[in-house]
């Protein structure tokens, strides 16, 4: 064989394994599109699950998700980012920025059912908060700050440095370059770490197992102390401990937790292009 | 800046370049504080793990908690079926991830038309985003009746398992393996041409040994994605806590891995009784593997390109 | 001026932290005080064989006390204990009587629990409906679930792998199951269920994995079962008795072997409105929906 058909054989094998790697990702795509696009509805997404589960909507574990996704946010952010903001901006190069940064990747490497396990001990139980939205969100909330505080801080740090001289020399606080020269620039940045973060909370079911899911309750929660039904874990639910359950509300709550999530990638990669696109410096 | 200084200053220490005022002073403080929570928040997981856990190790004796025979109704509690169930499904999940990631990776660098490669990078993005749940959903719904009919006794086997992990972490390696060969330079492979080498041979002479210690990361970094997984694995393995015998069906056999026991055990048990903190001892067993994971891949390519790579998976 | 935006930031981030150290616990069962308020909750959790039982009664109580909200868990009967004994639910769903060391502990918490008997379950042992194999004696079930028995030749059919499917160890079922079927009641008995049973984290996936399965057994509460979709094996309680098919009346009359009670568990001397959902469960139309879901009603009194 020669050298040259060497190459073609190569770089043929490498476009099969690519072609293999992509199309079951389009199939997974498609499949569960198909499927589950007959039983999306108003109803489906406005109504209570009824007979069992049988029947009705997933209007309950929707506004679930769409609670413990806010709850997220509230918990995440001001910490992630005030963290992000230190590290770009006040952090010396010295051991504790470097145990810092340590510590960020070594949270991002934690199994997410050992966060479940963490929130059991420390939220629904020491802090003695039930199994509720509060625990949720503070265990999803954790969870998510190593991707936010890795974007954000990437995002401070590309706003190019002769911004904050210029605004020193003018005789700005540092905190002041920060809030009024750094932060709006560095905005975008911030919020593609925010969505991708909040997409990431919102599909998860293992850290919210035993600190929120609830398998049916009648009614919707009532405060941040109450169980919630919430989309993943319904799904969990469905395809797995309800006998006789129609294939197509499986799939319909598939298509819809999958459409949740995908449109926070969406937008973040909206978000992040847009801000290439105006980026002049 | 608009803004004008109007609150006194009288007796407020001020230096050369910034007005300072206790509304500044209290944000800066705040945001130092808000600077050493992630080294408290990690400090705390620990901490919880093993005041719930702990009582697992002091009275199980360690033979018997690494024993191979895990039936908690009655006390047993062996952890080697689970982790050898985790190391099976994990083992699968790199070793059809490892080449199909690579080679991905090595064709949306080095050989695909940049058409294609805007067209497959948000694929890949896509695949990032699919909740492991929905995964999980499918595996058990299609794709294990089609691996029983392929032939094996059940559909439900640590290869079940290991395919739907491979797709889950191979965001993590294509990623991370594309700015390794991306961070490869250019005058390499413009190198390598120019002395007639052909273009398989830059590639695998040339600018795969430059991209190693990235391509290492990707690995080890998949590994860790694939190791922690929960709903997906729980829902396809089957979940028989026996140690697999070794041979060549052994990714065909049910297996029961540590994330899936947690997860499908801690509903159930009594808290404060030797079962909880058993599955609270396998939670500090997975966060200590995660730390060493992480510990070896910093080893290996240093803090810097950790932290690039950790978002690499992402986006 | 826009300085002081970010202090009120900080400063309403703060309070928020403040606010949620301060609270704590909010009881579940402390709503118990609004009694005649206009929304009672109760809540009612465990196991998993009971929750869609538990589930149709709740829907179905909406129409008797619009203004009583039954909130239903799964989780496994230990589960639901396991929270009774820790006072977080009112009642506590079982598929198992309550074991001795759970009394203990409840006990030791001031909780005296009190059972109440809400309907039987006969267990039924489901194979594929390729499989050949109808009828089966208890001992060899026992043979074929702890992993003596591995081929289905040797129960009389064919000539193919036994692959076992069994409920999580968590579940009331698989603990009955052990107990009554596996070690046939003898508490000398330790026979276990065999490595490789495949255990499934619900009453579904036996189902499942059965119906698509030719070589796989399993068993599950009838009311999970459909004939229509998997066998039902006929058992027979030694080599000498009558065969005997899972039914509604076979459970009912006592004739079918492996059947148990299941139960609902509160503290003694539970206030009126649970009392009254209890009462309601175990009447005429609470049984009546134990009927429609395949699970065998109290006979009447």
């Amino acid at each position: 064989m020669s050298r040259q058909q060497a190459n073609k054989l190569a770089v043929g094998v490498l476009t099969v394994v690519a072609a293999i790697v992509v199309i079951p990702i389009l199939l997974v795509i498609v499949y569960v599109v198909w499927q589950g696009l007959p039983a999306l509805s108003w109803a489906f997404l406005t109504e209570a699950p009824r007979n069992g589960m049988k029947e009705g909507g997933i209007m309950p574990a929707l506004l679930g998700t769409i609670l413990l996704t806010l709850g997220t946010a509230i918990v995440s952010f001001p910490l992630s980012i005030a963290t992000a903001i230190y590290l770009a901006e006040y952090a010396g190069d010295n051991r504790l920025t470097r145990w810092i940064r340590m510590a960020i990747v070594n949270l991002a490497g934690i199994p997410s059912i050992v966060y479940g396990l963490f929130g059991l001990g420390a939220f629904v139980l020491f802090m003695g908060f039930g199994t509720s939205i509060l625990a949720g969100s503070l265990t999803l909330g954790i969870m998510t700050m190593p991707v936010v505080i890795s974007t954000a801080e990437e995002a401070i740090l590309a706003v190019p440095q002769q911004f904050r001289t210029v605004s020193l020399s003018l005789g700005a606080s540092r905190w002041q370059t920060i809030r009024y020269q750094v932060l709006p620039h560095a905005l975008p940045g911030i919020i593609t770490g925010i969505i991708l973060g909040l997409g990431r909370a919102a599909g998860e079911t293992a850290p919210i197992l035993f600190t929120v899911a609830a398998f049916y309750v009648p009614e919707l929660p009532r405060s941040i102390f109450d169980q919630t039904m919430a989309l993943p874990y319904h799904l969990y639910v469905i395809s797995t401990q309800v006998p006789g359950m129609p294939l197509q509300i499986q799939y319909g709550a598939a298509l819809v937790l999958l459409l949740i999530v995908l449109s926070f990638t969406l937008v973040a990669t909206l978000v992040r292009t847009q801000m290439r696109r105006r980026r002049e410096w | 800046m608009a803004v004008v200084q109007k609150s006194s200053q009288i007796d407020a220490p001020t230096d050369a370049t910034s007005q300072t005022n206790w509304g500044e002073w209290f944000i800066e403080g705040v945001i130092k504080v808000a600077g050493i929570s992630s080294i408290v928040i990690i400090g705390l997981i620990f901490l919880f793990l093993l005041r719930e856990g702990l009582p697992a190790f002091l009275d199980i004796p360690l033979r018997q908690l690494f024993g191979t025979r895990w039936y908690p109704i009655e006390d047993a509690f062996g952890m080697a079926p689970l982790l050898a169930g985790s190391l099976i499904v994990t083992v699968g999940a790199v070793v059809i991830a490892l080449p199909l990631g690579l080679t991905t990776a090595i064709y949306m660098g080095e050989i695909a038309p940049p058409w294609q490669r805007e067209i497959l990078k948000p694929i890949i993005e896509v695949l990032a985003g699919i909740p492991s749940i929905v995964l999980g959903f499918l595996g058990w719904i299609a794709l294990a009746p089609l691996i029983q009919r392929l032939g094996a006794p059940t559909g439900l086997t640590a290869f079940t398992g290991s395919l739907i992990l491979a797709y889950m972490s191979l965001p993590t390696i294509i990623s991370i393996a594309e700015d390794a060969l991306y961070a490869v330079p250019k005058e390499y492979r413009g190198g390598a041409l120019a002395i007639g080498a052909t273009q398989w041979q830059s590639i695998w002479r040339v600018v795969l040994p430059a991209a190693r210690p990235g391509l290492v990361i990707a690995v080890m970094l998949g590994i860790g994605r694939a190791i922690g997984e929960t709903m997906a694995v729980m829902m396809v393995t089957g979940n028989a806590a026996n140690i697999p015998s070794l041979g060549s069906g052994i990714f065909f056999q049910p297996v029961r891995t540590m994330t899936a026991t947690i997860a499908a055990e801690m509903g159930e048990v009594a808290q404060g009784s030797l079962h909880y903190s058993t599955l609270f001892a396998i939670g500090i067993v997975l966060f200590v593997i995660s730390f060493a994971i992480n510990w070896l891949a910093g080893r290996l390519v240093g803090m810097k390109g950790m932290r690039r790579s950790r978002r690499g998976g992402m986006l | 001026m826009r300085k002081v935006r970010a202090i009120e930031f900080v400063s309403l981030l703060a309070s928020l932290m403040i606010l949620v150290s301060a609270c704590g616990r909010q009881p579940t069962a402390a709503n118990s005080a609004g009694d005649g308020g206009p929304q009672r909750a109760i809540q009612n959790k465990g196991s998993d064989t009971l929750v869609n039982l538990a589930l149709a009664w709740a829907e179905a109580y909406r129409t008797v006390a619009p203004d009583v909200s039954i909130a239903v868990t799964g989780g496994g009967s230990g589960t639901g204990i396991a929270s009774l004994i820790n006072g977080t639910v009112d009642i506590a769903n079982a598929s198992r009587a309550m074991k001795e060391s759970e009394l203990e502990d409840a006990r030791q918490n001031g909780v005296e629990p009190q059972e109440y008997t809400v309907a039987i379950d006969a267990l039924a042992v489901i194979v594929n409906q390729a499989n050949p194999v109808s009828q089966l004696t208890i001992d060899q079930l026992a043979d074929i679930f702890t992993g003596r028995v591995t081929n289905w030749q040797a129960v009389g059919g064919n000539d193919a792998p036994i692959i076992l499917v069994s409920r999580e160890t968590n579940s009331g079922t698989h603990v009955y199951f052990l107990e009554e079927v596996i070690r046939q009641g003898d508490s000398e008995n330790t026979d276990v269920f065999a490595p490789q049973t495949l255990l499934m984290p619900s009453s579904v996936g036996i189902t499942s994995e059965v119906q698509r399965n030719p070589n796989a057994i399993g068993y599950d509460g009838l009311g999970y079962t459909d004939p229509a979709h998997e066998k039902l094996i006929a058992v027979a309680k030694n080599a000498g008795s009558p065969f005997v098919t899972p039914s509604v009346a076979t459970g009912a009359d006592g004739t079918y072997p492996i059947s148990r009670a299941l139960y609902m568990y509160t503290t003694a001397n539970p206030d009126t409105t649970i009392a009254a959902y209890l009462d309601w469960v175990r009447g005429p139309e609470g049984q009546q929906i134990v009927a429609e879901l395949g699970f065998v009603p109290l006979s009447p009194p």
